[in-house]
């Protein structure tokens, strides 16, 4: 009962990353299907970033292929993959720290004004995009902070303009790289449940440590272990797997003791 | 409201200035300050150190230089040939460049000043070690004698206005707002669909362009064109006007370049100008350790702290 190619929307084939005769990714063939979210998991150096970083392309693969609805993309650039709509968060937070708030979604906004290059005129004609970057803010709980700067905002709400930045480029496949980790509980639990808000009419890929908010969220997960797939399925098919308990789930522990 | 009218008392104060103060001298500011504000566009807004501008300045320089004294050509005209032509060696260096990152970035910018620093030590129109002596400024539009120092300032002053306005306008554009997010998270940049070296190459042309018309207007102030301003000694000068006027700032290369040509001055005078190049070094070393924001940037704090 295998599902029609046309209901994955990212596939990749023998995807294979070496650094200097170590395998980071070992011949991983990853289907995510659309409107899921799709949890990659597995202890520190598994590879899920480096996963992350050839599905975007900012690193090459050693050999393999990347298909983003059926199209080969393998060979394509980051900013083209993001334009055609894979669009990635960072492990790291990634905002744009001396900007406003508000300026971090307008950037993402802009670019489909096609005035991005226009260097002579004022900044100005960008303030027809403020309502909709507005609307944005407030769909993850920051419209009050529209105009704070961004370096100024808590850890947990950075990332949730992150989502939002995302958001306004209307992403159909979205990887997230661990958009709870270094949070406190609460904002753990306001940034799952803006990632279950925003998983309708998209698909989402996510790297997550935390296995409270896979299991939450979570339609199918992938488990990576030095590189390549140790198992897939769902979350309980995946959580009674003794070799994931070996390789994972010890590791897990001990990370939310770190945390906590 | 409020910038507005502290841009016109600036504009003002600009107008009135050889009223009072050698117009040569301010000239000299004018054409260095616009230089340190090409350059702080992209070292201050795009976070690209080039240490080959002084590439070119000379250029702009010794085009409009070579021009004024081989054609019959009007001074705004040799301007405009020397900023074209800087903007041209800025779209083929900038291209080699932008894919660089960090200090590559610094090192292929030097090493591409200095290909063209040999080039022109040894190319015949150039004067080698004499450079181009006694360039006519000409007549503006063919009536307005600039051999007058009152006529070649406001000249000036008008060619600084509408560099310094363009630079303004760029980081203010929605291309600047593309630039700072560059800036501030290349990746993510990136990330959102934004091909980063086709920006960081327009900014590098803006700025070669604009850094091209101050050499251009300095060659007509001085009446030369010379292996100076192409040397890595100015590469690094218009480095510390921008540091010590606050990089990233808009005022800062302004005040940066003013400061360190007002010095030169006071010193060239005097005893001290033998040691004009470890003044110049303690200046550096002391701008970079003890007020890392600049002038400009240390005043803005100081505002920010008391008055909001
Ligand atoms: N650019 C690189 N050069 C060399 N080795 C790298 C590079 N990037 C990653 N690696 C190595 O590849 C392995 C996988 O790293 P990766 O960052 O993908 O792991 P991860 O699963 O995301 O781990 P974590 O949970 O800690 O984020 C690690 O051993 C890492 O050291
Ligand atoms: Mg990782």
């Amino acid at each position: 009962m295998s599902a029609d190619s046309s209901d994955y929307v990212l596939e990749t084939q023998n995807l294979i990353k070496e650094f200097k005769g170590f395998t980071a990714v070992d011949d991983v063939n990853l289907k995510v299907q659309r409107g899921h979210i799709h949890a990659l998991i597995g202890p520190n150096g598994a590879g899920k970033t480096t996963v992350f970083n050839l599905l975007t392309k900012f690193l090459t693969p050693t050999s393999g292929r990347i298909l983003y609805n059926g199209d080969d993309i393998t060979s394509m650039k980051s900013a083209a993959i993001a334009r055609k709509g894979v669009v990635r968060s960072f492990q790291i937070s990634a905002v744009f720290p001396h900007l406003s708030v508000l300026e971090n979604v307008r950037v993402a906004l802009q670019r489909k004004e096609g005035n991005s290059f226009h260097f002579w005129r004022h900044e100005s004609v960008l303030d027809n995009l403020n309502d909709r970057a507005v609307e944005l803010l407030d769909s993850v709980g920051l419209a009050d902070f529209a105009d704070a700067t961004t370096v100024d905002l808590s850890y947990g709400r950075k990332r949730a303009l992150e989502i939002a930045t995302t958001l306004a480029l209307e992403p159909e496949l979205m990887l997230l790289d661990e958009p709870t980790q270094g949070m406190g509980h609460e904002d753990v639990d306001v940034v799952a449940n803006l990632i279950k808000k925003v998983s309708k009419d998209r698909t989402i890929l996510m790297v997550e440590h935390n296995l409270h908010v896979v299991s939450k969220l979570a339609d199918q997960i992938t488990v990576l272990q030095r590189g390549a797939i140790l198992t897939e399925g769902t979350y309980e098919k995946v959580s009674a797997d003794p070799r994931v308990k070996e390789a994972y789930l010890g590791v897990a522990a001990d990370e939310s003791e770190e945390a906590a | 409201m409020k910038i507005s009218k502290f841009n016109i008392a600036l504009v003002g104060l600009g107008l009135v200035a050889p009223l009072v103060l050698y117009p040569v001298f301010l000239m000299k500011v004018l054409c260095f300050a616009l230089f340190a504000s090409a350059f702080n566009l992209l070292l201050g807004f795009v976070g690209l150190l080039s240490f080959g501008h002084a590439v070119f300045l000379g250029t702009g320089g010794y085009i409009t230089g070579y021009l004024m004294m081989n054609t019959g050509i009007t001074p705004e005209l040799g301007i405009l040939a020397g900023t074209a032509a800087a903007a041209i060696l800025g779209a083929v260096y900038g291209k080699l460049a932008v894919k660089r990152e960090g200090i590559y970035f610094a090192m292929v910018t030097l090493a591409l000043a200095q290909l063209m620093f040999f080039v022109y030590l040894q190319a015949p129109f150039t004067g080698g070690e004499d450079g181009l002596q006694g360039v006519p400024r000409g007549e503006l539009f063919g009536f307005i004698d600039l051999s007058d120092n009152m006529n070649m300032y406001y000249f000036v002053f008008a060619i600084f206005l509408a560099g310094f306005w363009l630079i303004n306008r760029t980081v203010h554009s929605p291309f600047g707002q593309v630039l700072k997010a560059i800036r501030e998270n290349e990746a993510r940049a990136t990330s959102l669909g934004y091909n980063v070296n086709d920006y960081k190459w327009v900014a590098f042309v803006i700025s070669a362009a604009l850094a091209g018309m101050a050499g251009s207007t300095k060659t007509l102030v001085f009446q030369l064109a010379s292996l100076t301003d192409v040397h890595w000694h100015m590469s690094g000068e218009v480095v510390l006007m921008t540091l010590l006027g606050g990089m990233g700032t808009i005022f800062g290369p302004f005040v940066g370049a003013a400061t360190i040509v007002s010095i030169q001055n006071f010193l060239s005078g005097g005893e001290l100008g033998n040691y004009i190049h470890i003044i110049m070094g303690i200046i550096f070393i002391v701008c970079v350790l003890a007020f890392r924001s600049g002038i400009v940037g240390e005043i803005q704090k100081v505002i920010k702290r008391n008055f909001s």
